[in-house]
C-alpha cells in the first residue's frame, strides 16, 4: 500500500529542543537496527541551544537518484524516495556527495547507502513516521496540509529550496515562520549566511538584545 | 557497618553502572504482547505501550490513544525498555562481604529478610522504636508509598520516615498548601491551548519535561505569549517572547517587583481579590517595598523586562504560571512558589478553562507520592500527623490504637544528621540515592558509615546501596502494578509487563515479609496491589486527597482519573460511584469538603490566601571568595541519580558525563577554553568537569548536571541549607569559583567500566 498522499511529513526547526527522541525511535526500527536514518545537529551550541533535525526531504527529482551509477535509488509513485536497494547499490558514495540536504549515509561496513525512507513499513500501513509519532515538541509533524495549517497558524509550509542555481521541490515540508508575505521558498545558500547569536532567530520577541548584555563578570 | 566493604572501582566492576547491551534496535521476532502502561521516569508519565516476548520486554510501541502524550515520548522513555534483563539487575539478595568480588555475596531471599527482621528486632529493643529510620521515594507506585508509610507506622512504629519528594515537590506542596488548602495543578494540560500568556518559572522544560513542551508551543502558535524566567536560555527559552534572566536566587524579589509594577499600573482584579481571598493588603504593602529599580539591581533583570513582564501578564484575560525546582530548590523555596501564587491570585485568572496554575512534577509519581503518608508529617489522604481528628480516623483504618501511632518525624536530610548523631542507628531505604542526589554528599557518605544496620531495597546497586548491610531485590517499575498520579494530578495505572526475574520480589511483598518476619504481620497482609489500593481508597476518604471513588477499572475506562474523586457525593452524603473525578480545581462555584460551599477554595471560608512571599538572600551566596553563582540542574537524557539511566547505553553515549557550563566572557576572563578540564570549588569542595563555553547561560554563572557520583558529582559542591518551612535544599545556588584545572581528575585516568 502506497503512503497515502494527503498525508505529509511538516519539519519545523523553531520547535525542535534537541532531545534525540526521533533518533533514539529511528534506531529501534528493523529495517536499520541500532542505526538513526535522522539526525539532530545543533546548528552552533556555543551560541544557541537551536538545534534541526534532519531527515529525509524526499525530492520530486532526487539528485542522490540522479547520479546513482547503479540506479539503486527509486521514488516510489507515492513521492517516497527508498533507501538504496541492497542488490544494486555499489556504495560509491555519490549520492552523499551529490544530496544538497546532506541526507543520505554510506555504512562502509555493509558496503550500502542508507537513509530515511520516511519509515515506509509505518507509512505504507496507515501510521504515522516513528520520529513524528514520538517528537516531544512536534518539530516532527505527520498529518494532511490542513491539520498543520490550523495547527502551526504562525508559520508556512514550505516545500521549496534553492540551493544557489539549483531549486528543489520535496514531498516534506519545512515551516518557516511567517512573515508579511508568504515564502515562496528558503533560499538555502543565503540563510547559511546568517549564524544565529543567542535567541535570535527572527521571531517575533519583544526584546532581541543579548539578554546578559548588562551582566558583569 | 555500612561502609564501603571494598573500594568503589572494585564494586563497580562487579555491579556496574554496565551499559545495557548497546541499542537493541528492535527485533526480527515480533512481541508475544504489548502492555499498555506509563514511562517509569518523569512525572509527565507518558502512555507507552511495551513489547513483550516471554518474560522480557523487547521494545516499545507508542500508545497514541492515551490524551496526555499521544503517542509523544522523551528519549528515556524510548530506552527505557533496555533497564529489563541488564547484566546489573539485581536477582539474589545480597550481604556485605569485603570477601566477596564486588564486596558482596549472594545469600538466600528468606535468609536475608530473617538476618533483617533480627537486625530491626535487636536495635529497635536496644534502643528504642525510633533507632530505625526509612527512606522512601516519588517514583514508586502509590500503593507502595502507602505501605511504606504504614510500614513505618505500624510495624517499625517509628516516627522517622521521609521520602526524596523532600528534594523536589515540597516547596511546591507548602505553598501549595498555604494559599490554596489544596496541592495540585490546577488545570489539565490541554487547557493551555488558547490561554494568552505562560509564565514558565525556573523550568527547564524541554529537557525535564519534554512533552510539555508542545502544550506550551502548540498555545503559542493559538497566540499565547510566552515568557520564561531561568538564568539559561534552555530550549523553552530560546523562542520565548519574554526572557528573564533571573540571577540564580532572586526569584522572590522578581515576583514582588512585578506584582508591585501590576498594583502600580492597576492591571489587578481587585474583584476577585476582594470576592475570593484573603490577606492582599499586607502582600500590597511588602510589593511597594520592592520598586522596580532596586527589583532589578537585586534580580539582575533589565528594569524594561520586568515592565514588559508586568504588562503582559497584568493585562492578560487568560493565562498560566508554571514553575518546577528552579524557583523552588531554594532556602527560600516555599516563598518563591508564594510569590508566583500571588501572581497568578492578583490577576484573578484560576479556575477557569484556560487559566490556571501548576507545578510541574518531577518524578513519575511526585503527585502521589506526595500525598499518602510516606512524608514525614503526613498520612494518608494529605492528612497531618499531629491533627488528632485526622490521627483518630487513620489509627481506625489500620485498626490500632491512636496513642500507638507515633508523631511526626523529620525530613531527609535532618535523617542523616540524626544518623550522624547517633539517634538513628538502623535505616531501611527503597528508591532512594542519597549519595548522589543529596546536597553536601560526602557528609552523607560519612553519615552512612556510623549506621549500625543499612538495609537497601533496590532493582540496582545503587551508589547508597554499596554502603548496606543488606540489599533486597525488589522490583522495576514493569514487573508489578499499581498506580500514580501524574503532573495534572490524573491518577493512572502501572501495569504489569514481566514478572520479576530470579529471587526479586515486588517492594511490598518485600516489605510485608519484613513485617511477618518481625512478628508484627497485622496489616501487612494484602495479596495484592488492588488490595492495597481499596484500603487506600477508605484512609484517603474524607481527605484533601480524596482517592475513594477511583478504582482500576475506572482510570481504564477514563483514561485515568482527577483526585479528588468520591465515592459518596460530599454534598450529600450520598453514594456515587460514577463520580468521574476533578479535573479543574477552583472553579466558580464549586463545591469541596473543606470550603462546605463557602467558596472554590479549600479554606472553611473558601477564600484563597495571599502570602507576603518575601525575599531572603540564598545561604552561602556569591561571595568575594566565591564570587560565581553555581546551579544544577538536569539534561534530557537521564534521570535524577543516574541508578537507571546510566546502566542504558544509548542515554549515555547521548551526555556521557557532566561538563560545566559558562559564558565565554567567564571563560575568557578565567583563560577557560571549550572542552578544558576545569574545576569548580566552593566551600565543601571541589569536582573537575570538561567546560562547555556557550552563550546561554548568565556571565556571572555556572551549571552543572547532577546524575553522576562521587568526582563527577555537583553535589559535593551544594550547600544542605534548607528551607524552614518545606525543608527542601538550595541545589540552585550558592557561591563557587572555577579555574582551568591543573591536571586532568583521576577520573579521567581509570575509566569507569561503562566507558
Amino acid at each position: 500500500m502506497p503512503v497515502p498522499q494527503h498525508l505529509e511529513l511538516f519539519v519545523d526547526p523553531s520547535r525542535c529542543i534537541g532531545c534525540q527522541a526521533c533518533v533514539h525511535a529511528c534506531t529501534e526500527c528493523d529495517t536499520h537496527r541500532g542505526d538513526a536514518m535522522i539526525h539532530v545537529e545543533y546548528v552552533d551550541r556555543a551560541s544557541s541551544v537551536q538545534t534541526v533535525p534532519v531527515v529525509c526531504m524526499h525530492c520530486e527529482q532526487p539528485t542522490c537518484a540522479e547520479v546513482c551509477p547503479a540506479d539503486a535509488i527509486k521514488r516510489t509513485g507515492d513521492g517516497v524516495v527508498q533507501s538504496a536497494r541492497k542488490p544494486r547499490c555499489i556504495g560509491c558514495g555519490n549520492c552523499v556527495v551529490a544530496c544538497p540536504f546532506g541526507v543520505p549515509e554510506l555504512y562502509i561496513d555493509r558496503a550500502i547507502m542508507m537513509k530515511c525512507d520516511m519509515c515506509y513499513d509505518r507509512t505504507s500501513i496507515g501510521k504515522k513516521p516513528m520520529c513524528a509519532t514520538v517528537c516531544p515538541s512536534q518539530a516532527l509533524f505527520f498529518g494532511t496540509r490542513e491539520q498543520a495549517l490550523a495547527l502551526r497558524p504562525q508559520s508556512t509550509p514550505t516545500h521549496t529550496f534553492r540551493f544557489g542555481e539549483q531549486t528543489i521541490t520535496t514531498r516534506v515540508n519545512v515551516m518557516v515562520p511567517r512573515g508579511p508575505t508568504a515564502p515562496s521558498h528558503v533560499d538555502v545558500t543565503a540563510a547559511m549566511a546568517d549564524r544565529p547569536h543567542n535567541r535570535a532567530m527572527r521571531l517575533p520577541v519583544i526584546d532581541t538584545r543579548d539578554p546578559f548584555a548588562e551582566v558583569e563578570v | 557497618m555500612a561502609e564501603l566493604p571494598v573500594d568503589e572501582l572494585a564494586i563497580t566492576r562487579a555491579f556496574g553502572p554496565h551499559l545495557s547491551a548497546g541499542t537493541r534496535g528492535g527485533t526480527m521476532e515480533g512481541p508475544d504482547k504489548l502492555v499498555k502502561t506509563h514511562c517509569c521516569f518523569c512525572g509527565q508519565q507518558c502512555g507507552i505501550q511495551l513489547k513483550v516476548r516471554g518474560n522480557e520486554v523487547i521494545g516499545f510501541e507508542p500508545w497514541e490513544d492515551f490524551p496526555f502524550n499521544r503517542g509523544m515520548l522523551c528519549p528515556k522513555g524510548i530506552k527505557r525498555y533496555l533497564q529489563g534483563s541488564h547484566p546489573d539487575r539485581l536477582v539474589t539478595a545480597l550481604r556485605r562481604d569485603p570477601a566477596a568480588p564486588g564486596g558482596f555475596a549472594a545469600m538466600p531471599y528468606d535468609g536475608a529478610i530473617a538476618q533483617v527482621a533480627r537486625e530491626i528486632a535487636r536495635l529497635q529493643a536496644q534502643h528504642g522504636k525510633a533507632a530505625v529510620g526509612v527512606l522512601g521515594g516519588a517514583s514508586l507506585t502509590t500503593e507502595k508509598t502507602y505501605l511504606l508509610g504504614k510500614f513505618a507506622r505500624v510495624c517499625l512504629q517509628t516516627p522517622y520516615i521521609d521520602y526524596n519528594g523532600r528534594l523536589c515537590m515540597v516547596s511546591a506542596g507548602a505553598a501549595n498548601k498555604k494559599a490554596f488548602g489544596i496541592d495540585r495543578t490546577t488545570n489539565p494540560w490541554s487547557d493551555m491551548v488558547g490561554t494568552e500568556v505562560i509564565w514558565v518559572a525556573g523550568s527547564n522544560v524541554a529537557e525535564c519535561s519534554p512533552i510539555t513542551t508542545n502544550y506550551i508551543w502548540q498555545a503559542r502558535e493559538q497566540g499565547a505569549k510566552v515568557i520564561v524566567q531561568d538564568p539559561r536560555i534552555t530550549p523553552v527559552a530560546r523562542t520565548c517572547d519574554l526572557y528573564l534572566p533571573v540571577r540564580p536566587g532572586r526569584d522572590a524579589a522578581l515576583f514582588a517587583g512585578v506584582l508591585g509594577l501590576m498594583i502600580e499600573h492597576g492591571w489587578i482584579d481587585r474583584e476577585f481579590i476582594a470576592a475570593h481571598t484573603a490577606g492582599f493588603d499586607q502582600v500590597e504593602a511588602y510589593c511597594k517595598t520592592w520598586p522596580a529599580a532596586r527589583t532589578a539591581e537585586v534580580t539582575g533583570v533589565p528594569e524594561r523586562s520586568l515592565r514588559a513582564a508586568a504588562e503582559l501578564w497584568g493585562t492578560a484575560k487568560s493565562s498560566f504560571l508554571f514553575h518546577a525546582r528552579g524557583i523552588e530548590h531554594h532556602s527560600n523555596g516555599v516563598q518563591n512558589a508564594l510569590g508566583t501564587i500571588n501572581l497568578v491570585l492578583a490577576s484573578g485568572r484560576i479556575g477557569k478553562p484556560k487559566s490556571g496554575y501548576g507545578t510541574i512534577v518531577g518524578q513519575a509519581n511526585g503527585q502521589g507520592g506526595r500525598e499518602h503518608g510516606q512524608k514525614c508529617d503526613q498520612l494518608p489522604g494529605w492528612r497531618d500527623i499531629t491533627n488528632p481528628e485526622h490521627r483518630a480516623y487513620i489509627a481506625s483504618v489500620w485498626k490500632i490504637d491512636e496513642r500507638d501511632l507515633p508523631g511526626p518525624g523529620v525530613d531527609a536530610y535532618e535523617m542523616f544528621r540524626k544518623i550522624d548523631a547517633g539517634e538513628i542507628k538502623g535505616l531501611v531505604s527503597i528508591c532512594f540515592n542519597p549519595k548522589v542526589s543529596l546536597p553536601d554528599n560526602q557528609f552523607i557518605t560519612r553519615a552512612l558509615g556510623k549506621l549500625e544496620l543499612y538495609v537497601a531495597i533496590d532493582f540496582f546497586l545503587n551508589d547508597t546501596a554499596r554502603h548496606a548491610d543488606i540489599v533486597l531485590p525488589g522490583s522495576l517499575q514493569e514487573e508489578d502494578e499499581g498506580t500514580v498520579t501524574q503532573v495534572e494530578g490524573r491518577v493512572i495505572k502501572i501495569n504489569k509487563a514481566v514478572e520479576c526475574p530470579g529471587e526479586a520480589r515486588a517492594d511490598w511483598r518485600i516489605l510485608q515479609d519484613l513485617a511477618g518476619a518481625l512478628d508484627r504481620p497485622h496489616g501487612f497482609t494484602f495479596a495484592s496491589p488492588r488490595e492495597i489500593f481499596e484500603e487506600l481508597r477508605v484512609a484517603s476518604k474524607g481527605g484533601v486527597a480524596d482517592y475513594s471513588g477511583i478504582t482500576y477499572e475506572k482510570i481504564d475506562a477514563q483514561m485515568g482519573v482527577f483526585w479528588p474523586c468520591y465515592s459518596h457525593d460530599p454534598r450529600t452524603g450520598a453514594p456515587a460511584p460514577d463520580h468521574p473525578g476533578t479535573p479543574r480545581l477552583f472553579e466558580a462555584g464549586s463545591y469541596n469538603p473543606v470550603a462546605r460551599g463557602a467558596g472554590p477554595f479549600y479554606f472553611p471560608d473558601g477564600k484563597a490566601r495571599f502570602n507576603v512571599a518575601d525575599y531572603r538572600a540564598p545561604v552561602d551566596d556569591a561571595s568575594e571568595d566565591y564570587p560565581i553563582y553555581l546551579t544544577t540542574g538536569r539534561v534530557v537524557s537521564q534521570f535524577l541519580s543516574g541508578t537507571q539511566t546510566r546502566r542504558i547505553g544509548p542515554l549515555v553515549k547521548q551526555y556521557p558525563e557532566p561538563r560545566i557550563e559558562l559564558h565565554p566572557r567567564l571563560a575568557g576572563k578565567l583563560g577557560i577554553a571549550d572542552g578544558d578540564w576545569t574545576t569548580c570549588e566552593t566551600r565543601r569542595g571541589a569536582i573537575t568537569v570538561r567546560a562547555m563555553v556557550v552563550t546561554t547561560i548568565r556571565p556571572d554563572t555556572v551549571f552543572i548536571p547532577y546524575h553522576w557520583p562521587g568526582d563527577k558529582s555537583p553535589n559535593r559542591l551544594t550547600v544542605a541549607a534548607q528551607d524552614p518551612i518545606s525543608k527542601i535544599p538550595q541545589y540552585k545556588v550558592c557561591g563557587c569559583r572555577v579555574r582551568r584545572a591543573d591536571a586532568p581528575p583521576g577520573y579521567a585516568a581509570t575509566l569507569e567500566p561503562q566507558q
